[in-house]
């Protein structure tokens, strides 16, 4: 009498375990249809080549001129700013935190990097606003504050806890004896930490710098807020661009369904899908291999 | 304790280490000879380890480890007068679990030197070459010295290890329960070298293995908790030691 009920119990609950688990497979491949589908349509209106290449993004004049070059630039210019501040300045944290720093200091850094990760992008973009903007612009002495080094600096506070977790913990697991065995051939704690401990920790680094990247170019909101939204092709860094989230972000809910400028924006949405996929997979490949050694 | 008319290496006076609230060596006095082996055997906890680890100021990487006492080598304080650094090119350390760097055979040998300033390749190619014969690893590695250090057996890669510590040209060397990872056969081997090593090193072992205590010391030391108990020339402490203690631990009543 018991048992049948038990039986059927268990095989419902192995089933939804299942359904749980293959969802995640399921949102992804028809999140990737939808977006393929929707986005491959920009094609009737403009060839492949203009779109990625064209120099000139009026998606509401007549007729639209749909060329995301200077949205691509942006991201990309954006994004190098961000890498080149965010980088070196979280892997030299990282090392102090793990290396250097004495223990009640380290506590204290450790959770002032898992604040920084829980501030919402958009209080981060309210203060690039108020505060960074008109900082830069007295600075540089700036026709606008609004600029993509203003997105790179933004983007490099919300990248450094990516890389500091990551490339601190890549650092902690070093195993100790090679640390132990440098320092009774006399090595100098410094030397100790350039020579031995960077070799065992660099493929955690270096995958810790490409999520980084990843979490840089993939943001939206802090970076619209502050960078202008200038969809012209930048000259330097000091001039307001508009990556290719943003552009999504300020658009999409003005685009008319069906329309060349809404199909358009999908295959923006591809073109940013694809490079941050290209990013967290040599991420994950750099971390595998290291792992493997 | 010294017998009479030989050098002394190193002299510890009062030594004594504690990891926070705990005790692990109290108020130890030793004297080691030039160009002995001095085993050192005991329980775990006895404080052996610590003691081994002071000699080198190991210790001293322990966030808890607080050491008091003098320790001199030939003569001079190794805490006061000398740098870390120095100190531990002269008093080289082998460790229980070997542990190549992520480097080629050679370059775990060069690593030292080269960090203590010998560029001169032909130096150290000769350097290499000698302290791998001195390890007992030279044949059987000649052919591959750019091979990764850590791709060798387990046992060479403890006999690397014992060689990357001579390519420094230590005074004395330290081993920490060199073989209790070794098959015999590397084992025989290890101790093969300790003995040829006796010659122109000062050797200190704390083992586990009382048998190899007895093959390879000239005096053995009995610590317990903490405390050295008895020390000697090996031979009279395996045939008739002076503490019960001693004799208990050695035939196998306890630890």
């Amino acid at each position: 009498m018991k048992l049948p009920s038990r039986r059927l119990r268990e095989f419902l609950i192995e089933k939804l375990i299942f359904l749980s688990g293959i969802a995640s497979v399921v949102f992804v491949v028809l999140i990737f249809i939808f977006l393929l589908r929707e986005g491959v349509s920009v094609l009737k209106t403009t060839s492949l080549g203009s779109f990625l290449g064209g120099h000139f993004w009026y998606p509401i004049s007549t007729p639209a001129k749909l060329g995301i070059l200077p949205l691509i630039l942006g991201s990309l210019m954006v994004t190098a700013g961000a890498i080149a501040i965010a980088v070196p300045l979280g892997i030299a944290a990282a090392f102090y935190i793990a290396e250097v720093a004495p223990k009640r200091l380290r506590t204290v850094l450790k959770s002032c990097v898992e604040v920084l990760a829980a501030i919402p992008s958009v209080v981060l973009g309210f203060l690039g606003i108020t505060v960074l903007v008109p900082f830069l612009k007295s600075v540089f002495n700036l026709p606008t504050g609004l600029t993509a080094f203003s997105g790179s600096i933004m983007l490099a506070f919300m990248a450094l806890p990516t890389i500091i977790t990551i490339s601190e913990d890549a650092i902690n697991a070093v195993p100790r004896e090679y640390k132990e065995g440098a320092l009774a051939l006399g090595a100098t704690h410094w030397q100790t930490l350039f020579r031995v401990v960077i070799h065992g920790a660099l493929p955690g680094i270096i995958a810790a710098a490409m999520l980084g990247i990843g979490r840089v170019f993939g943001e939206t909101m802090a970076v619209m807020m502050v960078t202008g939204n200038a969809a012209v092709i930048p000259q330097s860094l000091f001039e307001p661009v508009r990556t290719l989230t943003a552009t999504i972000a300020a658009e999409m809910g003005e685009a008319a369904k069906g329309s060349a400028h809404y199909f358009a924006l999908f295959a923006v949405g591809i073109v940013l899908f694809v490079i941050s996929f290209a990013i967290n997979l040599t991420a994950d490949i750099l971390l595998n291999r290291g792992k493997k050694k | 304790m010294n017998t009479a008319g030989e050098k002394v290496k190193l002299s510890v006076r009062g030594l004594a280490v504690s990891y926070s609230a705990a005790s692990a060596l109290r108020s130890l006095d030793l004297d080691i000879v030039a160009g002995e082996i001095l085993s050192i055997i005991g329980p775990s906890n006895s404080g052996k380890t610590s003691f081994l680890r002071s000699l080198n100021r190991m210790n001293e990487l322990h966030p808890h480890a607080r050491t008091s006492g003098t320790i001199l080598l030939d003569g001079v304080d190794i805490v006061r007068e000398i740098s870390a650094e120095s100190l531990r090119k002269r008093i080289g350390m082998i460790f229980a679990m070997p542990v190549p760097l992520p480097l080629s055979i050679r370059d775990n040998i060069t690593y030292g030197p080269r960090m203590a300033g010998v560029r001169d390749t032909r130096t150290l190619d000769a350097l290499v070459e000698e302290s791998l014969q001195a390890a007992y690893l030279w044949d059987e590695v000649k052919d591959r010295l750019d091979m990764s250090g850590q791709k060798i057996s387990g046992g060479q890669q403890q006999r690397l290890c014992i060689a990357r510590t001579l390519a420094l040209k230590p005074d004395v060397i330290l081993y920490d329960e060199p073989c209790s990872g070794l098959d015999p056969l590397s084992t025989a081997k290890v101790e093969e070298s300790m003995l040829e090593l006796r010659k122109s090193h000062t050797l200190v072992l704390v083992t586990n293995n009382t048998k190899q205590a007895a093959r390879v010391g000239t005096r053995t030391a009995f610590f317990l908790m903490g405390e050295m108990v008895e020390i000697g020339p090996t031979e009279k402490i395996f045939t008739a030691p002076a503490d019960k203690r001693t004799e208990d631990y050695i035939v196998g009543r306890f630890g």
